[in-house]
This record gives C-alpha cells, structure tokens and sequence, in this order.
C-alpha cells in the first residue's frame, strides 16, 4: 500500500519534470525569441539583437537555462515577463486566484447536482426523468461553451436584464466584487461539469444496481432505499471522484474560451493574451502552473479513490 | 463482441449487421442524418446559396429578416443565410482529414507499443501524460501562432494533438486482446510484429478506434470552431460558424439573427456526431460513458 503510494507520487512527479522539459523545448525549437519580439521583427538589426541576448543570457547554453528556471519555478519564482520588469508571479497571482474562484463556484454549483442528477437517472434508467435529464446532458455536453454562453447571454442578460453579461471587475480585485458578475459563466461552466459527471455516475449507478451483491440485498429482504444508501451508492459514487478531479483541471486550464467571451479575468485569457504577445516566459510559467494542477488533482483522486475502495487497497498488496 | 478474428466475408457481413443497428436506433438515425445532411450540404452549398458569402452591401448592414435575405444581414451587409449555409465548410474540411490522421496515427503507435512493451512503452507513456496534462487550447495556439492559421497548419496540428489520446486508448485496447490466445497462437506460428499487428490485433482494436475516432471528431470540431471564435481558426472573409458568432456577438442586443444562424448550425452538427457517435458504440458494444471526458 505505502509502496503503491510512493511509486504513485514518484510518477506524478516525473510528469511534472517531463512537462516542464517539453513546455521548455517547445519555446526553443519555435522560431524566434524574446528578442526579436522584444525589438520588433524588422527595426531589429542583428547589433542590437546581440546585444538584447546578452542582457537576457539568452546566449548560455539552453540545459543551464532550462535548470535556472526549472529550479526557480521549484521556489516560486518564475522569473520576468518579457518586458523585463514585471514579475510574472505577481501577474499570475491574480490570475489564478480569479481562476481559483471561478473553479470553486462552479464546482459548488455544478458537482452536488450532479450526483443529485445522475443517481436520478441512474435509478430510474429510461424513464421520463432519465430521458429527459440525458437528452439535455448531451447537449450541455456537445454544444461549444461559445455558443451556450453566447445564447445565455442573450437570454438572461439581454433579452430578460437579469444577470450582467460581462465581468468588468479589474483583476486584482477581492473575490467579492466579482458578484454578481461572475454567476452567468459560473452557470455555463457547471451546465458543461455537470453534464459529464452526471452522465458518469449514471452508468455507475446502473452498473452497480445490476451487480450480485445489491442483487443479494435485495433477496435478503433489505429496504430498497437502505440497500440503495447503504450499499449502492458508495460504491457507485466512487469512480465520480475521478471525474471530479479531471473536470477541476479542465475548470482551472481549459476555461479560455469562456473567460474570453464573459471578459473574465481569470489564468485562460492571460494565457490568450500572453501567447498572441508572444510573452513566451509568461507562457510557460502558466503551462507549468497548469499542469502541475492537473497532475497534483489526479494523483489526488487516485489516492482517494484507493483510500475509500478496500478492494483497491488490498489489490497491490496480496499481489 | 469481437473475440475472435471473423473471416474476410463475416467481417463485411457485420459491418451491416453494425449498420443495421446503428440506424436502428433513434438516436443512430438521427444523428446519422444530420452528419449526412451537413456534409452534403458543404460539399454543394457553394451552388445552393442565394447570395456571394463576400457581398457587402452597406445599405443593409445588420438589417433584420426579410423575404429575400432570410436570416438577415451581418454588420457588412452580407447575407448571413448564405454564410450559414457555407460556414461548414472549412471545419469539415478541416477535421474531416484531421481525424482519420490523428486516429490512425495514434492508433498505431498505441498498439505497437501495447505490443512491445517494457521500458520504452513506460517512457511513452509518460510523455503522453505529459502532453494531456497541458491545456490544449495552450499547445494549439503556441503553434498556430508560430506558423499561421491556414488549413496546412491547423490540420496537422490538429491531428498530431488528437492523436495523443488515441496512443493510450488503442494501447489499452491492445492489452486486452494480447493476451488471447489467438495472439499467442499467432506468435507460435512465427509471425512477425507487423503481421501481428495487422491479422490479429487490429481487426480487434478496430471497434474501439472506431468509438474513438467518432468521438475525437466531435471533440475536433469543438477545438477548431472555438479557435475560429477566438480568431485564430479560419481567417475572413471565409465563411466560419465560429467566426460568424464571434463577429455578430458585438451586436447581438440589436440584431440577434446574425448569432441564431451559425449556432443552430454548429450545433445541430455536433449534436448528430455525437449522436451517431453514442450508438455507433452502443452498436459494437462498447459503453461510451464510462469514459472519461477528455
């Protein structure tokens, strides 16, 4: 068990390592630099584009780079945006902090009535309640975020004056100011979430409602809905946290499409912004931030999901 | 499902029997019609439509619908029922080419490497979790803006990330055949890799890649119109769905049908891949949702 623990979290940690040498080979293979687009493309003469590597130590070889920011990113300093001033910690902070918010909002939305949802239909496989909550899962599902909040926005915001349909909040200001400017993309995100994990646990309740063991409940004579609390739903809740746990990832990386629209301030459209500028370290330090939070939420899930199933637990240790 | 390795004519003959079931179903029939449906009307939209995608006419910039334009006009006057039914095109064309390359590609190297094994089947697979741990709206664009928006660009990039997923579906896929003893049987006989590969492992794998390519089409089409909205997909004055909203958003409180067009078309499109997608894997067996959703 505690093997499987350590060799889990080593795992995880060589994808990070491994992400940050592709997102760091990435930039250097692709032409040009933050030279030449510091200078611009065509008032640079190659003086003045000597020069500017020099002051950048863009001339040292790329592996005492790579080890220099690497190591940094480690401590928390990820170094400075390309024009030379700003530390990109400090823009990123805000950032994530904004996306963070956006994340948890939706997650409290979006998750409890997931689960709500997909033991409902689960339980009650093809009938009405189940047709209908399935139907609008594939399309929550299937429809590109762009179109739903667009279509939103027209309802609520437009048509109806209800919701405000941009975020006009700065970045840099307290959670608390993004209300209720926040609630119509936290809306879309959670219809999307929801789809998906609604549509996982369904299968998994079906799954386990089919399966010997509530079977021999149900001959025992136990009450349907104590056999359905007690020994079907903690076993068929548990591959949601899996779920869970990819969608959380997708929410803090994934978003850009639906920042851009709502105008939100949050790591997608730093991430939008910075690659059209072609702010390359701000790049990859939002690359790595990313990553590293899908890798961290997943090897979380995984731990739970060990934790919480006893057949997982014991499976590697009488191996 | 597929146990064992059916002979040349049995294969063609489930392959109907697969048909069969798939429009069988509502959601099959549906779905299939509309993917039906929309890529024919890309293939002939350029003779059906009533007006020039690029006519400007500035007397009717955003006028409302009418009798001769009948979705209206978009803020430079073009018709936005011809640019509807032209917007499909591009993206079409685009996934169209970029699925088949991404399902193949990584297909192949996922059951090689299920196949082989060992060290180097760990190290690829770290890779691989690597790039899916990186946004991938994040990976496109750092391309994109590299190397330009055209379709010699976005295709290849599209298909060399959708492909990744695929290496871990098919190496899954292929471990479950592997073991059979019909692959041992195989290797008895003496077959070499690529005779493996071809006779015994890929009609099994196939099912799965199959589901797979369905789904990373619909998947793809998501990718490429939300580059378009967000103005790095197809470039104007081509005709685009994603593009079309993002352009009509900015005047959506005055002129709605200029949205309405492109996202009822965008949808319904992705909506019947999906569709023929979910009882396309019903039909072979294969249960969609359990997967996870990236």
């Amino acid at each position: 068990m505690l093997l499987m623990l350590i060799r889990r979290v080593l795992l995880g940690l060589v994808t990070v390592c491994l992400v940050s040498l592709i997102i760091f080979a990435g930039v250097e293979i692709l032409p040009g630099d933050a030279c030449t687009q510091y200078l611009g493309e065509y008032q640079a003469d190659e003086d003045l584009l000597e020069q500017c590597r020099k002051d950048l130590d863009l001339n040292r070889p790329a592996i005492d780079r790579f080890s220099e920011w690497a190591g940094g990113a480690v401590t928390g300093d990820l170094g400075l945006a390309v024009d030379g001033q700003t530390k990109i910690s400090t823009i990123v902070g805000d950032r994530l902090k904004n996306s963070l918010l956006l994340a948890l909002c939706a997650m409290i939305v979006g998750v409890p009535l997931a689960l709500l949802l997909g033991v409902i239909t689960g339980l009650w496989r093809d009938r009405l309640p189940d047709l209908i909550a399935s139907t609008l899962a594939i399309f929550a599902m299937t429809i590109p975020e762009f179109v739903s909040a667009t279509l939103l926005i027209l309802i609520f915001s437009i048509w109806l004056g209800w919701l405000p349909g941009i975020v006009l909040t700065s970045a840099g200001a307290p959670a608390s100011e993004f209300f209720p400017e926040i609630l119509l993309p936290v809306i879309v995100l959670s219809l999307v979430m929801c789809a998906h994990i609604m549509r996982m646990v369904r299968s998994s309740v079906i799954e386990v409602m089919a399966s010997d063991y509530v079977q021999m409940a149900t001959l025992k004579g136990v009450p349907y809905w104590q056999m359905v609390f007690r020994h079907a739903l903690p076993n068929a809740l548990l591959p949601a946290i899996n779920v869970v746990a990819l969608t959380i990832a997708w929410l803090l990386g994934g978003v850009v499409v639906i920042e851009v629209v709502f105008n939100y301030p949050g790591l997608g459209r730093l991430m939008i912004d910075s690659i059209s500028d072609r702010d390359l370290p701000v790049v990859q330090s939002i690359a790595l931030i990313v990553a590293s939070v899908y890798v961290c939420v997943n090897l979380a899930a995984d731990l739970l999901t060990m934790l919480a199933n006893p057949k997982l637990r014991t499976m590697y240790t009488r191996k | 499902m597929a146990g064992v390795i059916a002979p040349p004519i049995g294969r063609n003959s489930r392959g109907v029997t697969v048909f069969r079931d798939l429009v069988s179903r509502p959601s099959g029939a549906i779905g299939l019609a509309l993917v039906i449906f929309h890529i024919l009307l890309a293939l002939t939209s350029p003779y059906l439509v009533p007006f020039d995608y690029k006519l400007q006419n500035s007397s009717m910039m955003l006028t409302g619908p009418d009798n001769v334009h009948w979705l209206g006009a978009d803020h430079l006057g073009r018709d936005v029922f011809s640019r509807t039914l032209m917007g499909g095109r591009e993206a079409l064309l685009v996934t169209g080419v970029a699925t088949p390359l991404a399902v193949i590609w990584g297909g192949f190297i996922g059951i090689l490497f299920g196949l082989v094994g060992g060290r180097l089947d760990e190290v690829l697979m770290r890779v691989v979790d690597a790039f899916l741990s990186l946004p991938w709206i994040l990976k496109m664009l750092v391309l994109i803006v590299t190397f330009g928006t055209g379709v010699e660009v976005l295709i290849p990039t599209l298909a060399f990330f959708y492909g990744i997923p695929v290496i871990r579906i098919a190496r899954a896929a292929t471990h479950d055949v592997i073991a059979r003893d019909f692959v041992w049987a195989a290797k008895a006989r003496g077959h070499g890799r690529i005779s493996i590969i071809w006779r015994e492992l890929l009609p099994n794998v196939l099912d799965t890649l199959m589901v797979e390519g369905a789904m990373r089409w619909s998947w793809m089409l998501l990718a490429f119109s939300s580059l378009s909205f967000l103005g790095f997909g197809v470039s104007p004055p081509t005709p685009d769905w994603g593009l079309m909203i993002s352009d009509a958003r900015g005047f959506m409180s005055f002129a709605p049908w200029g949205v309405i067009g492109p996202v009822i078309a965008l949808s319904s499109l992705i909506i019947g891949i999906n569709l023929t997608a979910d009882a396309l894997a019903k039909a072979l067996g294969i249960d969609r949702a359990q997967k996870a959703p990236m």
